[in-house]
């Protein structure tokens, strides 16, 4: 091949990134990968073009997009609390002991990840409504009924998010350090103890990054909760929902509420950023 | 084997993990340090989990104090939360999120002391071993030497009546390792119960141990006052230890056919049949022309394999009937020209022989 010509500065550079990241692409990656960039960050700017700034606030004062920022808030973290009461022993479960079928419920536990919301919606619906297998009993016995509900809200939330949380803290489990809670033994703590005094405080960071990955997840949760819950302003039109209506009606609450999510998202990626965003390394 | 007393420790246990079985038997006296020594895989760390409870025996027993631990045919097991053990761990494993205070004060709380109880517990053995003014601290804020010191504390907070030490001074710089290992001598010293210390490190053990055990494969190949085993190595990984030749073979009245062959002619009377020969390396006379039989008592030719160089000796690697490490003066290295490949003569004065009868493993 013939040479090319190389300016002082572009060798400089080239001496720079020897052995790192280089400072050019081919073509054939380059340009796939500007479409991609574009693909994804045209439509969130076209949102926040689009966002009619003056009338922001009126927007998210009106009574409908306070009681879906409401019921999405204090549902999603019901969910959330529930995850942490029920899905961590199942993560210290599937971390710490060994039982027949444990490879099975652990791919059990992962499906919600994986299974369209809507399914899970209609799963529920064929288990806790009036005529499910469980939902018959509750209705019977104690006059209970739970699809329409807030409660419903909650619960589809909790199907759909509280995996992430189970799969972050019992991946942390699995990668801490086993020694300490040997040593816990040691000095006399009974398992309970160990747990609460050891093996929770050394998964406090996964702990919490998982607890807001699935709060974030139930925020943002629709197709389980609609089907199972349905879009009663007030009782279970949560965000999401709300936006998805309010576009045909009154489609600059629906982009105020969708600014509203878009920076809770923000949020929440800035505060996992030490897990999510660093390049590479992070697991 | 030591009478291990009222309050002793008392150990016939087996443990199977995968292809390895641990097989041992023996007592540990109440105020003595028992020294494990072992190579790497010899089952050492294994020992301490069976004693500390975080595996139980497959066969046999553990006593302590007269109290059953562990009882395989009884079916009597004490978790190790419930047994009065404290363990040194090899990386100390005090945890991270509590500061040192909280560290020595896990222990009394865990067992049901109250928070003041508990703290003034900590400040007690804190005080004792010269931690006070890091009670405050993370462990990630301690240098080595202290963070020993409060594994130390942590496992004698609670009153225990057996201490275990995995390695303890592994972890340390060698300049800190002295004056750790001076510290850690006196705190167990005022230790009233048994203490056992695995070590790999046989200066360590010399140093810190009242009494040894040398585990091999799972097994007890050696049990003796320090100055026997090392005046005294039942195995080839002791004698290397110890930093002797070792040879088996089997004596008559005038001397000792090796089994790897070789003969050395002996001095005087002592033990017949199957027995060990340990030879020091500085005892060993290395000369370039074969010595009269009559001076040294024997003498062979061996070629010269390895030079390495000590503080003010150099010691040879010998590739002859029998090999042997001999320790020479530098000067030595130079006046015989050694290299590799070289071939000596060596010779060794019936004196200078120890001589013991070849202990039978089979008993363990």
């Amino acid at each position: 091949m013939p040479p090319v010509s190389l300016s002082a500065r572009a060798r400089r550079r080239r001496a720079a990134a020897r052995g790192g990241p280089a400072r050019t692409a081919p073509a054939p990656l380059l340009i796939p990968a500007l479409v991609a960039i574009a693909f994804l960050v045209l439509p969130l700017a076209g949102l926040l073009i689009r966002a009619p700034w003056s009338s922001l606030g009126p927007a998210l004062a009106s009574a409908d997009a306070t009681q879906a920022l409401e019921l999405s808030l204090w549902t999603a973290t019901t969910a959330t609390a529930i995850s942490l009461v029920i899905g961590v022993p199942l993560a210290w479960l599937l971390a710490r002991t060994r039982f027949p079928g444990q490879r099975l419920l652990r791919a059990l536990v992962t499906l919600p990840l994986v299974l369209p919301p809507v399914v899970g919606g209609v799963a529920l619906l064929l288990a806790f409504g009036p005529t499910g297998f469980l939902g018959r009993y509750l209705s019977s016995w104690f006059g209970l009924t739970i699809p329409f509900t807030p409660a419903a809200v909650v619960m589809a939330e909790t199907f759909v998010a509280m995996p992430f949380l189970i799969i972050t803290v019992e991946g942390a489990l699995r990668s801490s350090d086993q020694g300490f809670e040997e040593a816990a033994a040691t000095l006399g703590a009974r398992r309970m103890t160990v747990f609460r005094r050891v093996t929770v405080p050394l998964v406090a960071p996964s702990l919490g990054a998982g607890a807001v990955l699935c709060w974030a997840r139930a925020l943002g949760e629709f197709g389980a909760t609609i089907t199972f819950a349905g879009s009663f302003p007030g009782r279970t039109e949560t965000m999401p929902i709300a936006v998805y209506y309010a576009l045909e009606t009154d489609p600059d609450a629906a982009i105020a509420l969708s600014l509203v999510l878009l920076l809770v998202s923000v949020v929440v990626l800035v505060s996992l950023r030490d897990r999510w965003l660093r390049g590479g390394s992070a697991a | 084997m030591t009478d291990a007393g009222p309050a002793g420790l008392v150990v016939d246990a087996e443990v199977s993990r995968g292809s390895f079985t641990l097989r041992v038997a023996f007592a540990a006296a109440p105020g003595r340090v028992l020294g494990v020594l072992g190579p790497n895989g010899a089952g050492k760390s294994t020992l301490l989990h069976v004693l500390a409870g975080l595996t139980p025996v497959d066969r046999g027993r553990v006593e302590l104090a007269g109290q059953v631990l562990d009882d395989a045919a009884g079916g009597a097991f004490v978790t190790a939360a419930g047994r009065p053990v404290g363990f040194v761990f090899q990386d100390y494993r005090l945890f991270p999120h509590l500061t040192v205070a909280d560290n020595v004060a896990f222990g009394p709380r865990a067992r049901g002391a109250g928070r003041h109880e508990a703290r003034r517990t900590a400040d007690h053995w804190l005080d004792r071993l010269g931690l006070a003014d890091l009670a405050g601290r993370k462990p990630g804020q301690l240098s080595g030497g202290q963070a020993q010191r409060v594994a130390l504390a942590r496992a004698l907070a609670g009153r225990q009546g057996l201490l275990l030490l995995d390695e303890p001074l592994s972890a340390l710089d060698a300049g800190t390792r002295l004056d750790v290992q001076a510290e850690l001598r006196r705190h167990l010293a005022d230790f009233p119960g048994p203490c056992l210390l695995v070590t790999h490190d046989p200066l360590e053990a010399l140093v810190l141990a009242d009494e040894l055990l040398v585990l091999e494969d799972g097994r007890i190949v050696q049990q003796g006052q320090p100055a026997q085993v090392a005046r005294q190595p039942a195995t080839q990984y002791v004698a290397r230890l110890v930093g002797l030749n070792l040879y088996e073979g089997v004596a008559d009245d005038s001397g000792v056919s090796l089994s790897g062959g070789g003969r050395l002619t002996r001095g005087g009377p002592g033990p017949r049949g199957d027995v060990l020969v340990a030879v020091r390396p500085s005892a060993i006379a290395v000369s370039s022309e074969p010595q009269p039989e009559a001076d040294c008592g024997c003498a062979w030719p061996a070629r010269v394999t390895g030079l390495t160089l000590l503080a003010e000796r150099v010691r040879l690697s010998l590739d002859g009937q029998p090999a042997a490490l001999a320790d020479v003066t530098p000067e030595a290295v130079a006046e015989l020209s050694l290299s590799p490949g070289r071939t000596v003569w060596l010779a060794v004065r019936p004196a200078d022989l120890e001589i013991y009868p070849r202990p039978d493993r089979r008993h363990q």
